[in-house]
């Protein structure tokens, strides 16, 4: 059902694919956890306005689908005068769309530190930032690891998406490979059986590390 | 720059020449449901299914389940969406392949509602799953005890309770299921967003376009939010996880 020998000859094509992948779902990634960490910082706070802002974020980004998203940035970005192209624009969509999802993994990680933590920071004399840099931050990081790359394994599986709007990713080169030889059958299993290479180990060790914090928590 | 919006857009007759512009967003909307629907009816049904058989005493059976979940939920959507219209058809005997596509009646919605509820029954699974193991252990050694079958304990003792338990988690996955029935438009599925497509394109009103199909979404999201927060309240066991209040 695979034609070893078309992939073998378009690997250049493919591995090009699976670079551009990993690219965006590492930028994604590390742009959504920076900014996501802002907006979940922004929803705790005590200022209301700045809370709601964030609400507004969050909501919008997760009631609607990441295709429409894609959409949105995909017509928008040429609408308002810049021209950069679809294929680095998504760089900022996800980025921005990622951020909402992350926000919510890291509030709810900020959350599962007791108050008395915060409560002690302040009495030794600690100012905000400090007490988030030095006491929250880095036990809440460390509590909603798993969760956070569970959500860039879910990330990196979404990036497969930008094939719709005729992005070269690894899922579109398989789908330009698939129509330049009229190997559909061939292509699309093994972009199929591609990606579960790469996402289930990954799954099981975040399914082992997701164990080991529990227990040490 | 200045925005022109012209709202009017929606009333006017589109050049698609199937009606005016707002009734391509409802013919939207139909196929963006009736896919959503279809496909949670499917994942419930194969979900609760697997979500059982992970949590039987027989190890083949609980190893299916396994990979099941594992698989669906390991490959991307669009490219499950993919290989079931493009590959699944030259895979099965060549008559029934040759009937999904020629005879087979509206084949990008078929497809996309089963290969949407078997991708979402993966995740239905994992929950009815924990449901299950969440129900206290003597519920079942009680059942059996009693000399209630092994089907008669789920019938009547475990999946009663489970299935009540698992509402809350099940919420943010029907949500998903509207959100993610918009990838079928990559099989041609002319959904919500892929109307939106159409109607920016033929328009060239951007900005009405937009705003109208994301309201509709947020809508949506807002309707189904509510409508599960009303069938949690209604489902809660008292005394139990996600209840009793």
């Amino acid at each position: 059902m695979i034609d070893w020998q078309l992939i073998a000859d378009n690997r250049e094509l493919l591995v090009e694919g699976m670079l551009y992948s990993l690219k965006l779902t590492g930028t994604a990634m590390l742009g959504g956890i920076v900014i996501g960490c802002l907006l979940a910082l922004a929803r705790l706070s005590s200022f209301k306005p700045l809370s709601l802002f964030a609400a507004f974020y969050v909501n919008l980004f997760r009631s609607v689908p990441l295709v429409l998203v894609i959409f949105w940035f995909y017509f928008l970005i040429p609408y308002f005068g810049f021209q950069i192209g679809p294929d680095k624009s998504v760089f900022i969509t996800f980025t921005l769309f990622e951020a909402a999802y992350y926000s919510e993994i890291i509030r709810a990680g900020i959350q599962s530190i007791s108050r008395g933590q915060v409560s002690a920071a302040y009495a030794l004399g600690l100012t905000y930032p400090q007490t988030m840099r030095y006491i929250l931050l880095p036990q809440a990081f460390r509590n909603m690891l798993p969760v956070l790359l569970t959500q860039t394994v879910v990330l990196f599986q979404d990036t497969s998406l930008v094939t719709i709007i005729g992005i070269k990713d690894f899922m579109g080169s398989n789908v330009v490979v698939a129509s330049n030889n009229s190997a559909m059958t061939e292509m699309y299993t093994f972009a199929a059986l591609a990606y579960f290479c790469v996402c289930f180990p990954v799954s099981l060790m975040l399914k082992r590390l997701h164990k080991r914090i529990a227990v040490i928590r | 720059m200045t925005l022109n919006l012209n709202w009017g857009i929606l009333l006017e007759e589109s050049a698609t020449g199937d009606g005016p512009y707002w009734t391509l967003l409802a013919t939207g909307l139909q196929w963006t449901l009736a896919t959503a629907l279809t496909g949670w009816v499917i994942a419930l049904l194969v979900g609760s299914i697997v979500g059982v058989l992970r949590t039987l005493p027989y190890r083949p059976l609980a190893l299916l389940g396994d990979i099941y979940v594992e698989v669906f939920r390991n490959i991307p959507l669009l490219v499950q969406l993919f290989f079931w219209f493009f590959v699944w058809p030259e895979v099965v005997p060549q008559e029934i392949g040759r009937w999904m596509k020629q005879d087979m009646p509206y084949p990008e919605f078929i497809t996309a509602a089963l290969g949407l509820g078997w991708f979402t029954a993966a995740r239905v699974a994992e929950q009815v799953k924990s449901g299950i193991l969440s129900l206290p252990r003597g519920q079942k050694n009680a059942a059996l005890a009693l000399g209630f079958s092994l089907p008669q304990t789920y019938r009547l003792v475990i999946l009663p309770q489970a299935f009540r338990v698992v509402i809350p988690p099940l919420t943010s996955e029907f949500m998903n299921i509207f959100k993610n029935s918009a990838a079928a438009l990559a099989i041609g599925l002319t959904e919500l967003t892929f109307q939106m497509k159409q109607m920016v394109e033929y328009s060239n009103e951007v900005i009405v376009s937009i705003a109208a199909v994301t309201t509709i979404y947020m809508t949506l999201a807002f309707a189904v939010n509510r409508g599960m927060a009303w069938l949690e309240k209604k489902a809660r066991v008292p005394g139990m996880i996600g209840g009793g209040r």
